[in-house]
């Protein structure tokens, strides 16, 4: 048998889905006292080049409150041609179409290689993906011109057929009609008063009249196309159009005053935005793009008033209760982002701006959507034109990498009951039997909605197992979940991705080192990360911290191997060694730390954190840490001020920051010019050498990182002394003494502080 | 005559409306034939009262008409018998004293103060021709003349006809106005002796009643005619200098010509009153019952040969103001103490003359720059304004026009919105500029609509006009700022760009509501986020349906006619309209109404801004492109050039003793005193009431001062300063002698249809009716010398005020019939409360003019004649003009040539009536009707559309109820009957 490592990293790659335990505790009460839930990360529609997808529908089990789709795990009477459902034991019979079917002639879905397998179906109508922009127009003059550049070079990257739309605001809204010719036509908002769905569909005369016009005229019967294609009309028709328009965009003309912020109605905007779409293309897939240069200060949704002399709210300003906008804002968002769910819209926000922009009031909208949240200084930074090309990407197949309101829907064999998802989703409240009471995340349902999905976007499901004590599993006896994702994908065919695994039950009394030995600590770090995560929206940090604390000193007792009251001989086995270290840096993440953070960043940050998939998750909780030397091949090193030396150059990647350091001396090297000596080359390959992978990762990550290239001293090393731990401070410099490091000047507890507590709280008998 | 009258419905009615007619004659000739009696001195007219009995009802015949059965209809036949017996013996009387008057008139004026005048006046008036001048078919107007002489020796007469009167005026500025005046007016009265028995054109008039109906005619024109009280004052002041050197002194009439110098008093262009001599005391203003009103047209348009106003500039200082009651600076204003002070005239306290302004005095206590400011030296003149009287202190911007386009199916079907864009594109490079200036200052906006605002930016750097569409017409809103008002030369292709595109862009609309209250805040946002104020231009098709503010029901209820809630058809409908007004004149935002109804649209709602804003309504009923474009472009075009004062706010001062207490007009009043209107053009006038609050000094006057703050088309605060004189006296005499028709009826029907949003109909017309009784019971009482009660006597300068009554009663605001749409009261009621004093005087007695006799060699337009079928005749061709609408009426048997050359067709048959113009054609007949045309035309406010009637078709029905002197179809009562009712009311008034 292959090592769980590799069974855990087969699983992935095949179905996208890592279990924080691949050995299932049998009974609730074990379960409960394994401290990290049984739950999952699943990547819905990660990317499987290999898997050609069938073009028929799925066969459903026959029992209503079932209807799990046929898997490779049903008993399947070939000669009565019955099969059996995993999850209910119904047995069903199969359609006419699979007449033919033998032991030998079997179809794809019952292949054990077939776990995973998409069905495209034939289902209503095909209707093109939608783009609409909603552009503020309260830009510098420089930025405005950037982003009127990136957004008609985006216009080459839609698909031809897709439908584009304009919504332009600043202290009013202005919704583009496309179709004219010789004038360009745009109805125009208040950027002041909230409007209705109906009312936004009235005034742009979106509501069909009720009775059918006049007599003469004979009845059109698609009206459909006649009244969308005001606002929302194919790229290849009005490209040409459409970046004339972008380029006659002017700032906002309403003049504003010294000392103050210019009138930005960001949340009208959005909500008429949502409207149009509602009225006209429900449950299609469809973006809005929202391009923001700066903070709502007006109507609806505002976040801050436009005196420039009152500054955006802070954590501090939030804690204290002095943030006046922001929940009148974060409902409004709220109600637009669920409304937007409703339809299987997304919303994508791209911030660009040097002061907040209002992201943790809007948060929502991209959050709640499967939009893309994006933040940067400038339109006219590459950060932001790379990252918004690269919305456009196309994957490996030649297809855009998003697909759109798809429909998870999770399944379970009895013993396990479904507790609760969190994602970039929304609860599409549909009870069950599989339904557990016991809420994690998103719950209550078995199924949510993911508006706007990528092949990275990641869920994390929480099961609870619910077999009772007294009634044991058979040995060999194995717990099924089915995963059924319903989407829409980018060439606008409807199809069907069907998950079904399997994992063996253990009995965790006699059986606990199976379990532990099965245990996925990464994909455990990161379901509890996103748990605290997920928490920390609603309750107060140290509150989260606390129980991040408390939770892991309970999986340490439970898994550790000590002599009561002895810390020294704490051990843990090598499947959760990693796992402290992962909560230590976690618990030093901008995710769960809003010091030196805006409450933008911080939704930022969290905002990625809850829908990357679980490599890029692991990066943003303990980024990475490359040295280059003239030492030796270029080599992960320890996150830690110790891996700080005067001849290395360091590679950090936060995920969010891409972070080149030169040591002290290579610094100096570098200033005296070595590397244009060419009896140097070698220093200046090794320069070149971080450079190179940096661009790798640039080229590929989504959202583009922060580049930054430091040294020694440099004010921007911070970025890299903030995230190591701190071995080295100023208080204990000379005591660790010796060879390493750079001293960190923080207060913090390092990690080896950190480990020493651990084992004592651990061990300790009173805990 | 009277047999035409019986083509349409020869009943039995008619006799017996005949048969009262006989009565009245009856006694009205026996009644001139007492007034032969020379000691009848001030009368005008006498009238035997008519037998009690038989004459029932005609306390007020027309509202009794349909409602009480005893009018003048249903007279008893008993009666009739008896004054048929007596009919021969009037007739052959009514000539003889004619012949006899004209002697005695010219004998009687000699003794007079205006002695010099009244011989040659006499004089005149034989050679002048008004009556005999026309031919054997006119004979029918000579009999106009028949009381012509009359006005000529009182003051009130005075039409500058052969500039008698004012040489002698222009002498008067030697003489101290105040005592020369007073002798000669205690002299008055027994100059008028004889002065009414004056019938130049009876002779002629005789043979002409002989051909009709013998036994039943009886003589109009021995009543009083307002044509020949016009004709008159056009011999004796037309065409000469009329001074304002003298307080108190009667300007010639509005329908007279003549030249006007401002020697120190407004020129009655500007300020008109109902009387010139104000009574001393409220008590004797409360017994004369004479209405003490102004017209004040502030803004009118002066004649090019007269001179413009001057304006002012004391640069910081700023206009010189009375401390106390902050009247302005001008002749009224003593000056005393060697210069250094100053006694306003007004409120009489001392000030002191500014450094600046100091100036020595002459002998006779006069500055010696006394002519070299006008100020000092005129009635009217502008002050520049300082930033004091700017809007939050800075100085105003330019102002704006904005055309706003309704392009709903309608409009858009018949081709109008086209029509409104094609014509722009010329119009606006004729935007009011000031006078040296080269182009406009004004700019221009363009809002189109339907059920939602289209507002265009049209910034002259853009390539093609931008459309931004407003649909949130519940609240709304400018959704641009730069490039929405723009200067027409800088973006001429833009907009000439976008006037070509409106047409197309919404040709295939199917759109059909509209709204109307959101239009008009749209238009006043505008301007109040450019901080200018504007104008306006909506042109509009439809009742507001749509789902918005001021969304209009049709309301137009016929059942509530003649009942207590009939009012409510002129009020709005809803309130917002009353709101929107008030924000719309604090902003300075003025909205033309140009409306092209189907159908009752509720004027009475949609008017309501425009009224108050000093905006103009237009209305074309039906509108037609063909037919109907010329009169609305003409329409158009005169109201784009319009001189037009913006934001303006008119304050009226008096002298101690009286004040001014309410307002007519196209206003708005926020409070007691400060008239604010957000643009005034020159055809707007306010009509002012003044009250007494004490005794009024005989020596110093009543003074009046009016001053206009307003915005120029330039952006130049501006002060427009009117002043006048009024003479006051002790002796009723004198007010009535001093009385101005036109201006007393100008009064009456602007009161009057204002009360009618708070009075039922009824109750307004009774007033009226009584107060004219009373008026003219009141001179019977105290300036007449006694005679018979039974004798209806009135005064010189009144004489006509029961035909203008009359006609203001029978004006379609006025008459309560379900024939008579809704919305054309609301519209007329809404211009009339306007005009001046020349637009009412023509509205309610139109212009009637022969055609088929002219002499086409001459200028001049022809003479015109009584407004009664009487005068019309089968072979004759008249055009009749109210100032709204023109008729060309043509008898059967118009002469051949005269169809020829107007029609170019060959005969009456052939004619078309559905040209709303007249072919330009090379010959002198039509060259001829055509400046005649122009110059009824020229100067009124609307453009008078052209319908040619035809005799006896049906289009004459309505041609006919501008013959105001008749009976009207609609039951108004004819001129003699309610002579007839007026006299009754005196009577019983005496008794």
């Amino acid at each position: 048998m292959a090592t769980y490592l590799e069974f855990i990293q087969q699983n992935e790659e095949r179905d996208g889905v890592r279990f924080s335990w691949n050995v299932w505790p049998s009974s609730r009460l074990e379960a409960t006292r394994m401290v990290v839930p049984l739950a999952c990360l699943l990547t819905p529609l990660r990317e499987r080049p290999d898997l050609p997808p069938v073009q028929y529908e799925p066969v459903l089990c026959s029992r209503p409150t079932c209807k799990a789709v046929l898997n490779p795990l049903c008993q399947v009477d070939y000669r009565a041609k019955l099969w059996a459902c995993n999850f209910c034991f119904q047995r069903n019979q199969f359609p006419p179409a699979y007449a033919g079917i033998s032991e030998v002639n079997q179809p794809a879905e019952l292949m054990p290689q077939f776990s995973t397998i998409e069905y495209i179906v034939q289902r209503g109508p095909q209707t093109p993906l939608i783009f609409l922009y909603v552009v503020d127009t309260c830009l510098e003059e420089e930025d405005l011109q950037a982003l009127k550049e990136s957004l008609q070079m985006s216009l080459s990257l839609l698909p031809a057929d897709a439908l584009v739309g304009l919504i332009t605001f600043g202290r009013m809204i202005q919704v583009h009609e496309l179709s004219c010719e010789g004038i360009s036509k745009s109805y125009v908002f208040r950027g002041t008063k909230d409007l209705t769905a109906k009312q936004i569909q009235d005034m742009l005369g979106l509501s069909r009249p009720a009775v059918p016009i006049q007599q003469g005229r004979p009845l059109q019967a698609p009206e459909q196309p006649v009244i969308s294609s005001r606002f929302l009309q194919p790229v290849h028709k009005i490209d040409m159009n459409l970046t004339d328009l972008l380029g006659e965009l002017q700032r906002d003309p309403w003049p504003v005053t010294q000392g103050k912020r210019p009138l930005r109605s960001t949340g009208v905007a959005l909500s008429i935005a949502v409207g149009l779409l509602e009225g006209t293309f429900p449950n299609t897939g469809a973006r809005i793009m929202l391009f923001t240069g700066g903070p709502p200060t007006q109507g609806p949704g505002m976040v801050v008033g436009d005196e420039l002399k009152t500054p955006i709210r802070s954590w501090h300003d939030i804690e204290k209760d002095n943030a006046r906008f922001m929940k009148k804002a974060t409902k409004h968002y709220e109600t637009l982002a669920n409304r937007t769910a409703t339809n299987g819209h997304c919303i994508d926000i791209y911030a660009c701006a040097l002061d907040q922009t209002g992201l943790l009031e809007m948060k929502c909208c991209a959050n709640l959507t499967g939009g893309h949240m994006v933040m940067g200084d400038s339109f006219n930074t590459s950060l932001f034109k790379q990252t918004f090309q690269r919305v456009f990407n196309k994957g490996l197949n030649g297809e855009f990498r998003m697909a759109f309101g798809a429909n998870l829907e999770v399944k379970t064999s009895r013993e396990l009951k479904i507790a609760g998802a969190i994602g970039p989703c929304v609860s599409l409240n549909v009870k069950g039997p599989c339904v557990s009471e016991n809420e994690l995340g998103i719950g209550g349902t078995s199924q949510w909605k993911i508006c706007g999905l990528d092949p990275c976007t990641t869920l994390a499901i929480y099961f609870e197992v619910v077999n009772q004590h007294n009634a044991p599993i058979p040995q060999g006896g194995r717990g099924a979940v089915q995963f059924v994702t319903q989407y829409q994908h980018s060439s606008t065919q409807k199809r069907i991705r069907v998950t079904t695994i399997a994992r063996n039950w253990a009995d965790a009394q006699s059986q606990l080192q199976h379990i532990e030995a099965a245990f996925d600590q990464e994909a455990a770090a990161v379901l509890m990360a996103r748990l605290g995560v997920y928490r920390a929206e609603s309750e107060e940090g140290p509150d989260v911290l606390r129980w991040l604390d408390r939770q892991l000193i309970r999986l340490c007792q439970k898994f550790g191997q000590y002599n009561k009251d002895d810390p020294n001989s704490f051990r843990l086995s090598e499947s959760f060694s990693l796992y402290p270290q992962f909560m230590f840096h976690l618990r030093r993440s901008p995710f769960l730390q809003v010091f030196n953070n805006s409450p933008d960043e911080s939704s930022y940050y969290r905002h990625h954190f809850a829908r990357q998939d679980l490599t890029q998750s692991l990066i943003m909780i303990q980024p990475i840490l490359y040295a280059y030397s003239f030492h030796g091949p270029p080599e992960p090193v320890l996150l830690d001020s110790s891996s700080i030396l005067p001849d290395r150059i360091l590679l950090m990647d936060t995920f969010f920051q891409i972070v080149i350091y030169l040591g002290e001396t290579i610094a100096q090297w570098q200033k005296a010019g070595y590397q244009d000596m060419p009896e140097y080359e070698n220093f200046k390959h090794l320069l070149q050498a971080p450079l190179d992978d940096a661009q790798e990762i640039l080229q590929t990550r989504f959202p583009m990182p922060r580049y930054v290239h430091t040294e020694h001293g440099g004010s921007q090393a911070r970025f890299l002394l903030s995230k190591v731990n701190p071995s080295q401070t100023h208080n204990n410099l000379y005591a660790w003494g010796q060879e390493s490091g750079a001293p960190i000047l923080t207060d913090d507890v390092s990690l080896q502080v950190f480990m020493d507590h651990l084992k004592k709280l651990a061990v300790s008998s009173a805990a | 005559m009277l047999q035409l009258l019986h083509i349409p419905n020869p009943s039995q009615e008619w006799e017996a409306f005949l048969q009262v007619l006989d009565h009245l004659i009856l006694h009205f000739i026996m009644g001139i034939m007492e007034t032969l009696t020379p000691h009848m001195q001030h009368l005008s007219l006498v009238f035997q009262s008519p037998p009690p009995p038989n004459n029932t009802g005609p306390s007020y015949p027309p509202s009794s008409l349909h409602s009480q059965p005893a009018s003048p209809h249903t007279a008893s036949t008993s009666c009739t018998t008896q004054l048929a017996n007596q009919l021969n013996s009037m007739q052959i009387n009514s000539y003889g004293p004619s012949a006899i008057q004209s002697s005695h008139t010219s004998s009687g004026h000699p003794a007079s103060f205006q002695g010099p005048q009244p011989l040659p006046l006499t004089q005149h008036q034989m050679a002048l021709p008004p009556g005999p001048q026309i031919p054997p078919p006119a004979n029918n107007f000579s009999g106009l003349c028949a009381q012509s002489s009359l006005p000529n020796m009182a003051r009130q007469d005075g039409i500058p006809g052969s500039g008698l009167p004012n040489p002698n005026l222009q002498q008067l500025p030697g003489q101290t106005p105040g005592p020369g005046y007073h002798p000669q007016q205690g002299n008055y009265g027994p100059q008028m002796a004889g002065s009414q028995l004056s019938y130049p054109g009876a002779f002629p008039g005789g043979p002409a009643q002989l051909s009709g109906p013998p036994q039943k005619r009886l003589d109009p024109d021995s009543i009083p005619s307002p044509i020949q009280v016009i004709e008159n004052d056009k011999s004796s002041r037309g065409g000469q200098i009329y001074a304002t050197n003298t307080r108190g002194q009667v300007p010639p009439l509005v329908t007279t010509d003549c030249l006007i110098q401002d020697q120190g008093h407004a020129s009655p262009r500007y300020i008109r009153c109902t009387t010139y001599c104000f009574p001393s005391t409220s008590d004797m203003a409360k017994q004369a019952r004479i209405p003490l009103a102004a017209v004040i047209q502030p803004f009118a348009t002066v004649p090019q040969n007269e001179t413009p106003l001057y304006v002012v500039n004391h640069g910081e200082a700023g206009p010189i103001r009375c401390n106390r009651c902050k009247a302005y600076m001008c002749p009224f204003m003593q000056f005393i103490e060697g210069g250094r002070r100053y006694q306003c005239g007004f409120c009489n306290c001392i000030n002191d003359v500014p450094p600046f302004f100091f100036q020595h005095l002459d002998h006779i206590g006069r500055r010696v720059d006394h002519y070299e400011r006008p100020e000092l030296s005129l009635g009217s003149y502008e002050y520049v304004a300082t930033l004091d009287y700017c809007r939050n202190n800075k100085p105003p911007n330019p102002p704006a026009y904005i055309f706003m386009i309704d392009v709903s199916y309608r409009n858009i079907n018949s081709g109008l919105v086209k029509l409104i864009c094609d014509e722009l594109k010329t119009l606006l490079d004729k935007l009011p500029r000031e006078e040296q200036e080269e182009s406009s200052a004004i700019r221009v906006g363009f809002v189109t609509y339907n059920k939602v605002l289209h507002f265009f930016n049209v910034k002259s750097n853009l390539a093609q006009p931008q459309m931004m569409v407003v649909s949130d017409v519940g609240e709304v809103f400018v959704p641009l700022l730069d490039g929405f008002l723009v200067n027409f030369q800088e973006s001429r292709s833009v907009v000439n760009n976008l006037l070509d595109q409106i047409p197309e862009m919404f040709a295939d609309t199917n759109e059909s509501e509209t709204i109307f209250a959101p239009v008009i805040q749209a238009g006043m946002e505008a301007l109040k986020a450019a901080e200018c104020a504007g104008k306006l231009f909506i042109f509009h098709s439809s009742l507001p349906t749509a789902e918005a503010p001021g969304k209009l029901r049709n309301r137009d209820d016929k059942k509530l006619l003649n009942t207590d809630k009939e009012k409510t058809l002129f009020q709005p409908q809803v309130n917002s309209y009353e709101s929107l007004a008030r924000d719309c004149v604090a902003n300075g935002c003025c909205v033309n109404l140009f409306l092209f109804p189907n159908q009752y649209v509720d004027i009475a709602s949609l008017g309501l801004v425009t009224m108050h804003t000093g905006g103009t309504l237009y209305k074309y009923n039906n509108f037609q492109l063909n037919s109907d474009s010329p009169q609305f472009l003409t329409d158009l075009r005169r109201d784009i050039e319009k001189k037009t004062g913006f934001d303006a706010i008119m304050r009226v001062r008096t002298s101690t003793g009286f004040r001014a207490t309410d307002f007519f007009g196209a206003i708005y009043m926020n409070n007691t005193t400060d008239v604010e209107m957000a643009a005034v053009d020159c055809d707007k006038a306010v009509t002012v009431e003044f009250k007494h609050d004490d005794k009024l000094n005989e020596d110093s006057g009543a003074l009046i001062q009016c001053a206009v703050l307003y915005t120029s088309i330039s952006g130049q605060r501006r002060l427009r300063i009117h002043n006048i004189g009024l003479n006051c006296s002790t002796q009723l005499a004198d007010v009535y002698k001093t009385c101005e028709t036109d201006a007393l009826i100008n009064f009456f029907a602007k009161s009057a249809f204002k009360a009618i949003l708070s009075q039922p109909l009824k109750a307004v017309r009774e007033i009226l009716v009584s107060q004219t009784a009373h008026m003219l019971a009141c001179y019977r009482k105290n300036c007449a010398s006694p005679s018979a009660v039974s004798q209806l006597i009135l005064p010189d300068a009144m004489k006509v005020l029961p035909v203008y009554v009359n006609c203001l009663l029978k004006s379609s605001v006025l008459t309560g019939r379900p024939e008579i749409p809704t919305d054309e009261r609301a519209y007329h009621r809404q211009l009339v409360m306007s005009m001046g004093v020349a637009d009412t005087q023509l509205f309610f007695y139109p212009q009637l003019l022969p055609i088929h006799n002219l002499d086409l060699k001459s200028d001049a337009v022809p003479a015109a004649v009584r407004c009664s079928e009487e005068r019309l005749s089968e072979g004759g061709a008249f055009i009749l003009a109210n100032g709204l609408s023109m008729f060309l009426w043509l008898g059967v048997s118009t002469p051949p040539e005269l169809i020829q050359g107007l029609f170019n067709v060959p005969s009456f048959a052939h004619i078309s009536t559905e040209a709303t113009l007249l072919p330009d054609l090379a010959n002198t007949y039509s060259k001829k009707i055509k400046s005649i045309v122009e110059h009824i035309q020229n100067q009124k406010p609307y453009t008078m559309k052209l319908m040619i009637v035809k005799q006896r078709e049906q289009p004459e029905m309505l041609f006919r109820q501008f013959l105001v002197e008749d009976k009207s179809i609609h039951g108004g009562a004819s001129y003699v009957d309610f002579l007839c009712c007026v006299h009754k009311e005196i009577c019983q008034l005496l008794n």
